[in-house]
Parts: structure tokens; C-alpha cells; sequence
């Protein structure tokens, strides 16, 4: 995705340029910061913070994730096949007659479907979390910059990625400015 | 312009805007400022004069960072060697045979049961606080459900470990696992034991991925300051002592590799709070299934005492009440320990967490009641007899109701009525709610009342079968004894480990419910 838009926008060092970052002061002035980018219409931007802000990503414009649909359906079929293999178990696998019930009387196996269920959705809920934000990833140019490390404690920042189709350094600069940011940089990709 | 909400006084006052004495005080009986907020308003979450964003990082990374102390290292020894005693007395009991073990034909779960039930429900408050109160929007489990998470984990393990070696051939655990063994049978899914099995590592695995989960920002934090360090200061950066790495590079390796990469960007955060509420969501049914299910273990048998329709909501309701007894237990003397935890862990934190105990102490005190009156309601003379004259009738008591014998288990019955039923009742008194020593005392009682409770359950109802030709008392070995001690050490030295390397409070969750975290705010 990003390939295309690295070969317009390289540093005079010849560096190719992830894109631009603007800190600002508090998650109110993030928020503002946020609702702007949005309208100016940038596709490929985000913002960090080292909470989430309340009502931050419907600022942004972030369509609501399908994750619950995900992890619904995971949950569910998990929760089918363990109730399939425990009826397989008691019938085909090893057959015990208890109580002189059925052989398949699926009653009793409902705690254990119970537990393949709460185990399809956990996992899928962590997981699906993590391959939907392309994680993990060790490695990203934001990392390169001394004041982006400061996001895990009290930084709030803006950044408007190089492969945006309307991506232009000094136009997104001067808009940062333009807003309060506190600080501006252009972060380059050193891979 | 509206008026003033409380939440925004509340707010201003810790934005520094009204100047309000919120400091923390040092006098243990005194008001931190958090216990008798005006009416209408909320007493603050995080105490101190005007505490920032970075007040936060720098004092609970500092913990990790820096280290707690010169107590820690002596302490965490002493730990380690009382864990130490677990696997050699599983040892032993692997290599000698179950006979080590005070069981008898009668009293065939004794210690090893007890323990098992004792722990799991230990484990039963993080998720509690984690998922169920994540879910009604408490705030104030913020500051206490990382270590209540952690301290779940570590009392999942001990107790996994008693069903294990209890099996007598502990090499053949692995046939608890739906596997088929050696002779193509499967395990019985229609028996109790295997749903225990299920429900426990469940619990287990939910437990530590909801942690990891929790902990991915604030491991994430770690790893950027340790970063930020390496680059100021790239060759004076102290060193390890032996291995001659820098400290701060094992640092940002190891809290990097766990934090995946995390770069705290909002649409991460959207999934995240979704995925979030979603693992809370599953593992609030989840917490309440666990000690159901365990106490099926006991409740599908016929057996007098055992036999019980309550036993599901009585053995939650008690796992939750022994849970925040040790939540308490751990928390106090972390608070004193730990410089600056006192304006994290507040005493509001501290009453709220006395008055869970009081209400479940009250649920588990209507179960023992509930038993008593199932007992005489149903008309079964089994029942009853068990009720009576194996657990309750005291040497001293035969005399006021004419009985011709006593309850041989009278003291551990009652040692738990006292423990679990009458000693919260002091938390009425508001005095007593505010007083740490009180609230550190009750937990410490609590936690041996719930021992005995599982003990009470398990021996009493097993020693005495239908015929007295069967009755037989149980007196533990050295080797129970010092297994269970083994496991009390192997719980505090992983908790320990957690305090020294983990971050102990969740400092995303913490920064987000501080006033300043709202973006309407200028």
C-alpha cells in the first residue's frame, strides 16, 4: 500500500518518508486536531494516545470494527464442535453408559460445551484484536522519533502517512501548525 | 453555560483550578481525602496535588524500574525457599505413593481437595474485579485489577497442581486431557470430574490472556523507557552485573517483545476497548460457571452434606468473599511498601473492597443457613445427622440440647462460622470500614474461615459414611502440611516476581479515568 507513495515522497538524504507527525498538549486539543484531519479528508492518518480518548475514534471517523461479529462466530462454533466431539466421544469413541441414560444425552455435556465456547471467544477476541491492527509489528518508522516514545506516557499525536493520496509535507505541515500542534516532524522510513 | 456537574469540581479540583487540601496524609487513621467527599460529588480516583499523566507512568514504571526496595530481595528468599518445599514434597509424594497423604478409606479428599477448592476460589475476585465490574463501569477497579488479575493467575496454579499429584499416579494425569489412552478409551464427558477439569484450565487460560491483554500498553510503556533511556545515554547505561548486557536493552527486548509493537494508535485502541469488553464480557459467565462447576464435583453426589442443589451460587458467592479477603491481604502491605501506591489504591479503594466482603460474607453466611434449614425441610435424617452431629454440636453444647455425643469436627465448624459469618460484621461500623489494621485483620481471618469452609465441606461430610463401622477421623501427614505451606510460598513467590518486573497497576486505565483524560476539556 505504502510502496507506491514512498517512491514520490523521499527526504534530500534520499530517505523515503513515512509521513508527517504533530504532537499536541492535551487529549482535548487531540480531539479537536482529529475532528479537523477528518474533515480535510485524509484516508491514511491516525492519531495515538496513551489512553484511549473517549470518543476519540468516532472523531477520527473510525468505522466500527467487526470484531464482535468475529469473535461471536468463533465463540459459537467453537462452543458446536466441542458439543459434536463430546457426542462423538460418548457414542463412537468410547461409549459409558452412566445413569442409564442415552448414550449421546447431550445435558452433561453442556458445561464442557460451555468451555469451548468461552474458549473460541477469548482467543479470537485477543487474536482477532491483534491481526486486525497488524500485530505485532516490532518494527515501525514512528518508533525512530524520540518524542513519539513519549506516547506511552503523556504525548498526544497526529500523523498523516505519506501514501495518503492527498499528501502533500508542507501543506500538512502548515495545517499542524495552523491547529496548536506542539511540535512538528517529518518521520522517514529507515528500512 | 451549564452548571457545574460534581465530576467537573471533582475535575477542576485535580486540574489544580480550586485549590483543595488533596494531598495524601501519612496518619493511618486519618482521611486521604477520599472517604467522605462532599455530597454529590465523587471522591478522586487518584490522590495528590495535581497529578499528571507522567506522575502515573513514573511512579508504576518506577516500581518496575527501579526495584521496591532493600526488603525485596530478602523477602522474595524467604518466599522461594517455602515454595521450594512444593515440589519436593510432590516429589516425595511421587516417588513414595498418595499413602504419604493423611487419606484413609473414609476420608478419601482430604488437604489435597481442600487446598485445590481454597485456591481456585482465591482466583475467583481478579475476574470478578476484571470483567464483572469492568462491565457495570466501577472506575475504581482500575487501580487494583492488575494485581488482583496477576494474583488470580498465580492461585490458578496452585490449585491445578492438587488435582494432579491427587490422582495417585501423577504420571497419568494427562489422562484428565480428552485424549484417548493407551486402551482407546476416551474420557467420560458426562462425569463432573472431567467438567472440573475443563472449567479450570478454561479459567486458567481466559484468566492469563484477559491479563496479557490488559497489560500490552503499559508493557509497551516499559519497553519506550527503556528505549528513550538507551538513547540518551547509550554507553553509560548501567550495566547487568554477570552477563555485562545493559540493563535497559534486556529491558526494551523483553517488555518489547511482549508489547508486540504496540504503538498506542487510536484505531488499535477502538479493537482493543471492543476486544476488551468483549474477553470481559465472556469471562463474567465465565467467573460465575467455574466454582459452579467445581461444586458439582461434590453436588452430583449423594452423599450427605454434599448433596445440595445450593452449592453452585454458595461456592461463587464464597469464592468471591475469599478472593477480595486476599486481594486485601496483598494490597495493604503493597500500599505501605510501595512509595506513592497510597495515592493509587486510595482508602475509598480499601472501604469498597471491605463492604464486598461484607455483602458476600453475608450470601455465604445464608448458605450455611440455607443447608441447615434444607436439612430439616426435606426430612432426611442423613442430612440432618450430618449437619448436626458432624459439624455442629460443640462438647459443651450436648448438654443444652441432650445429645449423647459430639461433632468430632466442632472446632473447624465453628473456627469458620467465626471467621467467615461473624467477623466481617465489624465492617457496620464505618470506623471499622476505614481502618486498615481492621480491614487487614478481617482479611487474614476471612481467608482462614474459607479454608476451613472447604475443609468443613470436604471432611466432615466424608468421615462418617451411613454405617459407624465406617467412620474414621482424618489427621493430616507432614506431607499435607508442608505441601500446602509449599503452595501458600509458591502463590507469594510468583506474586512477588509479578511486583518486581510487571507493571502493577493498569496505567492506561488509571490516565483514562483521570479528569484531565476527557477530551471536552480545556
Amino acid at each position: 500500500m505504502a510502496s507506491s507513495a514512498t517512491k514520490q515522497f523521499v527526504t534530500p538524504a534520499g530517505k523515503p518518508v513515512y509521513g508527517v507527525l504533530a504532537q499536541f498538549a492535551t487529549p482535548a486539543d487531540l480531539y479537536h486536531a482529529a475532528e479537523k484531519v477528518r474533515d480535510a479528508g485524509y484516508a491514511k492518518w491516525d492519531t495515538f494516545a496513551p489512553f484511549p480518548v473517549h470518543g476519540l475514534d468516532e472523531a477520527m471517523g473510525v468505522k466500527r470494527t467487526r470484531l464482535p461479529l468475529v469473535v461471536g462466530l468463533c465463540g459459537l462454533s467453537m462452543a458446536v464442535i466441542g458439543l459434536l466431539f463430546q457426542t462423538w466421544v460418548a457414542t463412537e469413541g468410547y461409549g459409558t453408559v452412566v445413569q442409564a441414560k442415552p448414550l449421546g444425552s447431550w445435558q452433561t455435556f453442556i458445561p464442557v460445551t460451555f468451555e469451548f465456547g468461552v474458549l473460541g471467544t477469548a482467543f479470537s477476541a485477543l487474536f482477532g484484536m491483534l491481526i486486525a491492527n497488524v500485530l505485532p509489528r516490532w518494527h515501525h518508522p514512528l518508533f525512530s522519533s524520540d518524542r513519539f516514545l513519549k506516547v506511552s506516557d503523556d504525548a498526544f499525536f497526529v500523523a498523516i502517512e505519506a501514501g495518503d493520496p492527498k499528501f502533500d509535507a508542507g501543506q500538512v505541515r502548515a495545517m499542524f501548525t495552523q491547529m496548536g500542534a506542539v511540535n512538528v516532524e517529518l518521520i522517514t522510513d529507515d528500512e | 453555560m451549564s452548571p457545574i456537574q460534581p465530576d467537573e469540581m471533582t475535575a477542576a479540583k485535580l486540574a489544580g483550578l480550586i485549590r483543595a487540601p488533596l494531598s495524601v496524609r501519612t496518619d493511618p487513621r486519618g482521611d486521604d481525602g477520599t472517604l467522605n467527599p462532599p455530597p454529590g460529588q465523587r471522591a478522586p480516583l487518584v490522590l495528590g496535588d495535581n497529578p499528571t499523566f507522567s506522575d502515573i507512568t513514573d511512579t508504576v514504571c518506577g516500581y518496575a524500574e527501579k526495584g521496591p526496595g532493600k526488603w525485596f530481595w530478602p523477602t522474595f528468599l524467604l518466599f522461594a525457599h517455602v515454595a521450594g518445599l512444593m515440589p519436593l514434597m510432590i516429589l516425595y509424594l511421587i516417588i513414595t505413593g498418595v499413602g504419604t497423604w493423611g487419606l484413609n478409606n473414609q476420608v478419601d479428599w482430604a488437604w489435597d481437595i481442600t487446598n485445590f477448592v481454597f485456591w481456585i476460589g482465591i482466583g475467583h475476585a481478579g475476574t470478578l474485579i476484571s470483567a464483572i465490574l469492568c462491565l457495570l463501569k466501577q472506575k475504581w477497579r482500575t487501580s487494583i485489577n492488575r494485581a488482583a488479575e496477576a494474583m488470580t493467575i498465580f492461585a490458578v496454579i496452585c490449585a491445578a497442581t492438587f488435582p494432579g499429584i491427587h490422582v495417585g499416579r501423577a504420571w497419568m494425569a494427562w489422562m484428565l486431557a480428552p485424549l484417548p489412552n493407551y486402551n482407546a478409551i476416551w474420557p467420560n464427558f458426562k462425569s463432573p470430574l472431567l467438567w472440573d477439569v475443563f472449567a479450570v484450565s478454561t479459567y486458567g487460560t481466559v484468566s492469563a490472556l484477559f491479563w496479557y491483554m490488559g497489560m500490552i500498553p503499559d508493557l509497551a510503556t516499559l519497553r519506550d523507557r527503556a528505549v528513550l533511556r538507551l538513547r540518551r545515554a547509550a554507553d553509560a547505561a548501567p550495566r547487568l552485573p554477570v552477563f555485562n548486557v545493559r540493563s535497559d536493552m534486556v529491558r526494551a527486548r523483553f517488555y518489547g517483545f511482549l508489547a508486540l509493537g504496540w504503538r498506542f494508535s487510536t484505531r488499535h485502541w477502538h479493537r482493543y476497548e471492543k476486544a476488551y469488553i468483549l474477553l470481559a464480557g465472556i469471562s463474567t459467565p465465565l467467573v460465575l460457571s467455574v466454582h459452579s462447576i467445581v461444586s458439582f464435583d461434590f453436588a452430583t453426589s449423594i452423599l450427605p452434606g454434599w448433596h445440595t442443589t445450593i452449592f453452585p451460587p454458595y461456592f461463587v458467592a464464597g469464592a468471591i468473599f475469599g478472593g477480595f479477603a486476599m486481594v486485601v491481604l496483598l494490597l495493604i502491605p503493597s500500599r505501605e511498601l510501595f512509595p506513592g501506591m497510597k495515592a493509587l489504591i486510595t482508602k475509598r479503594h480499601l472501604e469498597n473492597m471491605a463492604k464486598i466482603i461484607l455483602v458476600t460474607g453475608f450470601m455465604v453466611g445464608f448458605a450455611y443457613s440455607m443447608e441447615f434449614f434444607i436439612a430439616w425441610y426435606s426430612g432426611n435424617k442423613y442430612e440432618q445427622d450430618v449437619f448436626v452431629y458432624n459439624r455442629v454440636m460443640a462438647p459443651f453444647m450436648m448438654e443444652w440440647f441432650g445429645a449423647d455425643r459430639y461433632a468430632p469436627y466442632w472446632w473447624a465448624y465453628w473456627a469458620m462460622i467465626f471467621c467467615n459469618v461473624v467477623s466481617p460484621q465489624v465492617f457496620w461500623l464505618r470506623a471499622a470500614r476505614q481502618s486498615i489494621p481492621v480491614i487487614f485483620m478481617v482479611g487474614f481471618l476471612v481467608t482462614i474461615g474459607m479454608w476451613f469452609e472447604r475443609f468443613v465441606i470436604i471432611v466432615t461430610s466424608l468421615h462418617r459414611a451411613f454405617l459407624p463401622g465406617q467412620w474414621h477421623m482424618f489427621y493430616p501427614s507432614w506431607v499435607d502440611i508442608l505441601t500446602f505451606v509449599g503452595s501458600i510460598g509458591t502463590f507469594l513467590t510468583l506474586y512477588m516476581l509479578f511486583l518486581r518486573f510487571l507493571p502493577q497497576f493498569a496505567m492506561a486505565e488509571i490516565k483514562a479515568v483521570m479528569p484531565a483524560a476527557s477530551p471536552h476539556k480545556h
